[in-house]
């Protein structure tokens, strides 16, 4: 293992401070336990709350501030937060109108969370986000993971908390965007745990992983290594057989690199999955390319499509201040 | 039961979890995502590093403070669950009492019965439960029958044994290798591998204790 580390027990803490650092106009780190908030705490709106576990960079305490989330729980490496942390953050960030929690369908991350919320005095609910399309079964597995879409559905809701609906919309919001969007990836290579030394499996340099999970888990199947047209082409199809678009349907794609493929390879990426929409009568009226949702040093990148509306739209296109996403204002 | 004998258990288990690491390690990276045996490590480590702090307390607080201490130290999914369990098993020793071999072996049940219930899983799906619900019934019958310790301990191995082979040729339902399906076949699950080393680690003290 060859990785930036002085001590890798220091090593998430070490990082979350040079985020808080970095970041000191928009966040405030807290410690023991740990989360992370808008360096002003916002009045009189749902306070929307992520976590999970880290390596996932920028998400999530990358969307904490304006019209997205109002605090983060990082957990350790690939490993849900726990239930005190979520607390901490809901106490400090609760400014009356109940606390919505955003949470990535992991059973570890579930079962953390459920145990918050069966602890919290506040109002609350919860969006399960569950876009990956890779596990093909559904009904044979805990559920669809959450993934990259989890950026959108967080984007969409932050910016209808914003002005100042209530839990009940925002919790609608949440679901309707997760309904509406499908993700899946690939890995080229598998992701180190820092804690472990060394990849999480073993892959070879003629073989890809298709439908890998955020965390190197092993997806759908072992395939081999091919030209990128064919391998985006099996993306663009896995995901249109699961949100069966109808033509003339609008959408936002996102090429979401896995941690260690350069944005030259996403754009590639982009340039073959736009067209493969175009061919099949989809509009891609939106885009973002880049490394919002990750797995470490991941080699790898992941689809997401979100099937739009004029609210969806409007909530993507609303300003957004934050350490990963930044336009409008 | 007593505290002594839960704290000598978590300095075991701690140690045993430890001199495991690379089975652990190997069906997590197989089948899972890689963060079980840190975590496991993490979880024992910090309830060994209670030991000062609980020695003054009764059995049940002391399960119950493991609990709450293991909800927010280890995360992920092992958490919440090992978390619901030493809770639940507190409760029952406090309502009930923990003198008698079937008092414990109810309080024991209701620790896993709490673990499929945070979970929402049954035996049979490759988890953890495959190895706790099979030693969880062989307690219960032992303690019925009036089994001696040894005896007792002896076929509480075997029940973990048996259950952590049987989760080699099934399909994951729940836990960390849902996302597998037919691919998870031919691996033991992780999570069932760890606490059969809890069961042989407590077991293994308890025929020392009592064949001095």
């Amino acid at each position: 293992m060859k990785k930036f580390v002085n001590n890798v027990d220091n090593m998430l803490t070490e990082s979350l401070s040079g985020f808080a650092a970095a970041h000191h106009d928009l966040v405030s780190l807290h410690l023991d336990p740990a989360f992370i908030t808008r360096k002003t705490i916002a009045q009189n709106k749902v306070a929307i709350i992520s976590g999970g576990g880290s390596g996932h960079e920028p998400l999530h305490a990358g969307y904490i501030g304006y019209g997205m989330l109002d605090a983060a729980c990082p957990g350790q490496v690939f490993t849900s937060p726990t239930p005190d942390q979520m607390l901490a953050a809901a106490e400090a960030v609760h400014a009356g109108k109940g606390v919505l929690f955003i949470v990535k369908n992991y059973a570890g991350d579930v079962m953390n969370f459920e145990m918050a919320t069966e602890m919290l005095p506040f109002e609350h609910a919860t969006v399960l986000t569950s876009d990956d399309c890779a596990v093909i079964n559904s009904t044979y597995t805990t559920g669809r993971r959450g993934v990259a879409g989890t950026v959108i559905v967080e984007k969409c809701v932050g910016s209808l908390a914003e002005t100042g609906s209530d839990l009940a919309a925002c919790k609608a919001l949440g679901d309707k965007v997760n309904s509406r969007t499908a993700s899946i990836g690939v890995a080229l290579t598998i992701c180190t745990v820092p804690a472990a030394g060394r990849p999480t499996f073993d892959i070879n340099e003629t073989e890809i992983e298709m439908g890998v999970g955020i965390h190197g888990e092993p997806g759908r199947r072992r395939e081999a290594m091919r030209e990128a047209d064919l391998i985006v082409k099996d993306m663009i199809e896995a995901i249109l057989a699961d949100l069966k678009p109808a033509k003339g349907s609008e959408a936002l794609l996102l090429i979401n690199g896995l941690g260690a493929t350069p944005l030259m390879e996403l754009y590639l990426i982009y340039h073959t999955a736009a067209q493969l929409l175009i061919d099949v009568g989809i509009k891609v009226e939106r885009s973002l390319v880049g490394n919002y949702t990750t797995a470490i040093d991941m080699a790898g990148a992941s689809i997401t499509l979100c099937l739009l509306d004029e609210e969806i739209k409007q909530h993507w296109d609303s300003p957004v201040h934050t350490a990963g996403l930044r336009w409008g204002k | 039961m007593n505290t002594a004998f839960i704290l000598s258990s978590s300095l075991a288990i701690h140690a045993a979890i430890i001199a495991n690491e690379a089975d652990i390690e190997s069906l997590d990276r197989a089948i899972g995502d890689g963060d079980h045996y840190i975590n496991m490590k993490r979880g024992s480590e910090v309830v060994a590093g209670m030991y000062n702090e609980l020695l003054p307390l009764p059995a049940d607080e002391v399960l119950n403070k493991i609990g709450m201490k293991l909800l927010s130290t280890i995360g992920g999914a092992s958490g919440p669950l090992f978390a619901s369990f030493f809770m639940s098993m507190a409760k029952t020793l406090k309502q009930n009492g923990h003198e008698t071999p079937l008092e414990i072996a109810a309080a024991f049940a209701a620790g896993v019965q709490a673990i499929m219930q945070r979970g929402k899983a049954q035996a049979g799906e490759k988890t953890m439960l495959d190895v706790l619900i099979p030693v969880s019934t062989t307690f219960t019958t032992c303690a019925a029958s009036n089994k001696t310790l040894i005896e007792t301990c002896k076929a509480l191995k075997q029940a973990a044994d048996t259950g952590l082979e049987s989760t080699r040729n099934m399909i994951a339902t729940k836990g960390r290798a849902s996302g597998l399906g037919e691919r998870a076949i031919g691996h033991l699950d992780a999570g069932a591998k760890s606490c059969q080393v809890m069961v042989h680690t407590v077991c293994e003290l308890i025929i020392k204790d009592n064949s001095k």
